[in-house]
């Protein structure tokens, strides 16, 4: 009797603890800062729509890992002729679209040719400019033959602007996605929320979670709020930096600092005098102390860089020490350079905090070696207008977010207005070459020369501040593409 | 009466006119190309080109407007640049939570305002009036933001009882989408109450001191009957007529408790639009937005008439 009596004890017992297993959560909420304009990676260039549908919902030939390595994807192999011309791809079996259909080498064909036409509203056109042609050989072949070789061009088939779409959907791709990711859109309320839910009939690899949901919440306090109140699970890019050593110290949470492509810089116009001086670069570049910035402005979080390259990249060099802090050759620089009592010039600070809050503390420090900066806050609108496009500035701060742009200072039209025959023969070089190591030792030179010509104030790498549920696993912690990949997220009880 | 309203759907027509014109003119000589803030900094010139085609952006000025105005007379309000969704669907969304949040609010804020407004004059100078009145101070100035952390802080995070934001959306039931806003109304109501509270005290305390409130207590009635019979009804006019602007301003006032809450609202429709030059949204928001201050304004009027037969006669003679 006491024994069955035990038993039965242990066995509730038993009973009570694993039923909290049994209701494992399988949905999962992230809050995004941000809310996409449209869901269409193809046709914008906003970072919040691959937010939402990199990976998820949509998938390109090749894809960007978690480390910013291209991994095979839709296409499971490829082979590349001896010239570096013809890219021979094989595609995967038994991928269709959210709508049914079967993904072919039509579909390839279709997409790479919209995305190269020319009335094309793809954001990134030039990835696909080396493209002569695209065929299709047979339904799980595609052959695309460049007009000459281009070395990152695996890579840049991973990017959300080379995602394959079907030509059927294409038109309504912005409002309703259909792709052939782990998850399928269910819907959008425009202000509010995202959701998509694991896709039965996918081809690879099947998610873990049934339901994800974006939530968008712009305000930094309202995340805060909304992690707390546990209204949402992730923030992967959180927006208030201050609040982290709250998280820090529950239990409840994760919080991981990554990395991201967001090199920050004190953005200057080249070819206005007197920044077309290199010694007044120079001495700019000796007036800034980098870190009194990161702690400055950013609660702490950010890698100080010397030149325009992130340093998570295998062929980062680290720059810093080109012209370390030192006001007082600044001041001798500056008087080399006929500026004895300094000069006067304006600061352009677009809305971001890193900008605005960083143009401050970028004031004090320029001042002190005597050049007095007039801070000229301006919307985003105003800045692409008259910063960017209209290259009506002395010195601005922004944030260039996409990955591997260095080739930006190659651009003859760019608003910094740097031309420099020798960089613009590297990026030719980079461009046609495609061993890595090679690759590597050419993107270490040109970031060199960035450095010593002190282009831009270069000032640190934005970080990717994470907080999370304690509970949840596979979220990235950097950011080598703007994505939330999430195939591979899990709880964990 | 038909006179009154005839002359009030011409003001309408004309604000929503001279709102549109105006509207249309400062957006295109703001600075900020939509098709580059869409695109990013990373577009190349052709795809600028191509995108704005597709918007229209490159027809002259003149035939954008009377496009935009003949959709809208039409009801058809084209189509949104960023969010390429119909303009008329983003903005229904909207009103769904909007125009629930400010009458919501309005109803809570009247709910306390006007018998503590009453109380307190009713006991003019004595400890109820002293204490009402400070607390509408405070009220005053409590900023609302403020006020709804706090209430995010104690409801949500502290006690769980309430979603820290966001809207729950209609679909999900009256009982969820209402207690997604129950916060978020209170945050409103707080400093529109106190407001309110002391236009009715001083409404009530001035009506109080009139002739024929005076006559009626000579004539025997109590402090309180003359109080209920006279004075409260005589000073809803100015209480209605503040209503009536809280009314207004609540509609596309909340950008700040709209964004403390992520409420889908149409203040941040409005303020997002404006940030990301959607022009056509921000144009027909804000024409909109006008007619429903012409609207509410209607019905004040409407509601004097109401109140006080006295402002009838005046209309028909």
């Amino acid at each position: 009797m006491k024994r069955t009596g035990l038993f039965a004890a242990l066995v509730l017992v038993a009973a009570a603890f694993s039923l909290p297993a049994q209701a494992a959560k399988t949905d999962f909420t992230m809050g995004l800062v941000l809310e996409p304009p449209h869901l269409d990676p193809t046709a914008g260039a906003a970072a919040a729509i691959d937010e939402v549908v990199y990976a998820n919902v949509f998938e390109g030939l090749t894809r960007i890992d978690r480390n910013g390595e291209v991994k095979p994807a839709l296409a499971k192999s490829w082979t590349i002729s001896d010239d570096g011309l013809t890219y021979t791809f094989t595609l995967n079996d038994g991928v269709k679209f959210h709508d049914g259909t079967d993904m072919t080498a039509e579909d390839v064909k279709f997409t790479l040719d919209r995305a190269m036409a020319e009335d094309s509203t793809n954001a990134q056109k030039a990835l696909f400019e080396p493209i002569e042609t695209v065929e299709a050989a047979d339904p799980k072949t595609v052959v695309i033959t460049l007009k000459r070789p281009t070395g990152h061009f695996l890579f840049n088939l991973g990017w959300g602007d080379a995602v394959i779409v079907a030509s059927e959907t294409a038109e309504t791709n912005k409002e309703k996605p259909v792709g052939t990711g782990p998850f399928r859109f269910v819907e959008w309320v425009p202000g509010d929320h995202i959701t998509i839910e694991k896709n039965p009939d996918y081809w690879g690899n099947p998610v873990a979670l049934d339901k994800a949901t974006f939530k968008i919440i712009p305000d930094p306090a309202a995340a805060t709020a909304a992690l707390l109140a546990e209204d949402v699970d992730a923030f992967a890019n959180f927006p208030a930096p201050e609040a982290l050593p709250q998280f820090e110290a529950d239990p409840r949470f994760t919080v991981v600092s990554g990395s991201t492509e967001g090199e920050t810089i004190l953005s200057t116009n080249n070819g206005k005098p007197p920044f077309d001086n290199l010694k007044v670069r120079q001495a700019i570049a000796h007036a800034i102390d980098r870190q009194a910035i990161i702690d400055g402005a950013m609660f702490g979080l950010g890698t100080p860089i010397g030149s325009h390259f992130a340093p998570h990249h295998p062929a980062y060099v680290d720059l810093t020490g080109t012209y370390p802090y030192d006001p007082e050759k600044a001041k001798a620089l500056l008087a080399e350079a006929g500026f004895p009592d300094g000069f006067e010039a304006t600061l352009k600070l677009p809305p971001p905090s890193y900008a605005r809050r960083g143009g401050e503390i970028i004031a004090d420090q320029l001042g002190k070696v005597g050049i007095k900066l007039e801070i000229i806050p301006v919307e985003w609108a105003q800045w692409l207008e008259q910063a960017f496009k209209g290259k009506d500035y002395d010195l601005t701060i922004v944030s260039h977010t996409e990955p591997m742009d260095i080739g930006i200072y190659a651009r003859p039209d760019y608003y910094f207005d740097y031309h420099n025959p020798k960089f613009n023969e590297i990026m030719d070089k980079l461009a046609a070459e495609t061993d890595t190591q090679k690759r590597y030792d050419l993107m270490r030179e040109a970031q060199k020369i960035l450095a010593d010509d002190a282009v831009n104030g270069f000032l640190f790498e934005l970080a990717k501040p994470g907080v999370w549920n304690a509970k949840l696993e596979g979220l990235w912690e950097n950011s080598p593409v703007q994505a939330n990949d999430l195939t591979e997220v899990r709880w964990t009880e | 009466m038909s006179q009154l309203l005839a002359k009030r759907l011409a003001a309408l027509v004309a604000t929503l006119f001279a709102t549109s014109l105006i509207v249309f003119l400062v957006m295109a000589v703001l600075p900020g190309d939509p098709a580059q803030i869409i695109l990013g900094i990373g577009a190349q010139e052709d795809t600028l080109a191509a995108l704005r085609h597709e918007l229209g952006l490159d027809r002259p000025l003149i035939e954008q407007y009377l496009l935009w105005v003949g959709g809208l007379l039409t009801g058809d309000l084209g189509e949104s640049y960023t969010y390429s969704r119909p303009v008329s669907e983003l903005i229904g969304q909207r009103v769904l939570v909007s125009l629930p949040l400010a009458v919501f609010a309005i109803l809570l804020s009247t709910a306390i305002a006007i018998p503590a407004g009453v109380v307190a004059a009713a006991k003019h100078n004595k400890a109820a009036d002293i204490g009402v009145s400070a607390l509408a101070q405070i009220g005053i100035a409590i900023p609302n933001f403020w006020f709804a952390m706090l209430l995010i802080l104690f409801f949500a995070v502290t006690l769980g009882w309430f979603p820290a934001g966001g809207f729950a959306g209609w679909d999900e039931g009256v009982l969820p989408a209402l207690r997604s806003l129950l916060l978020p109304a209170v945050a409103l109501a707080l400093p529109q109450a106190a407001i309110l509270t002391r236009v009715t005290r001083s409404a009530v305390l001035e009506v109080l001191g009139e002739d024929h409130v005076r006559t009626a207590r000579a004539k025997g009635l109590t402090r309180g009957a003359a109080l209920r019979r006279h004075a409260v009804r005589n000073a809803l006019i100015p209480v209605v007529t503040i209503m009536g602007l809280q009314f207004s301003f609540l509609l596309a006032g909340t950008i700040v408790i709209e964004n403390v809450f992520y409420l889908p609202g149409l203040g941040r429709l409005l303020f997002q639009a404006i940030a990301q030059r959607d022009l056509i949204v921000v144009q027909s928001l804000v024409v909109l937005l006008a007619g429903a201050v012409v609207i509410v304004n209607f019905v004040v009027d409407l509601t004097y008439l109401v109140i006080d037969p006295r402002l009838r006669k005046a209309v028909h003679g």
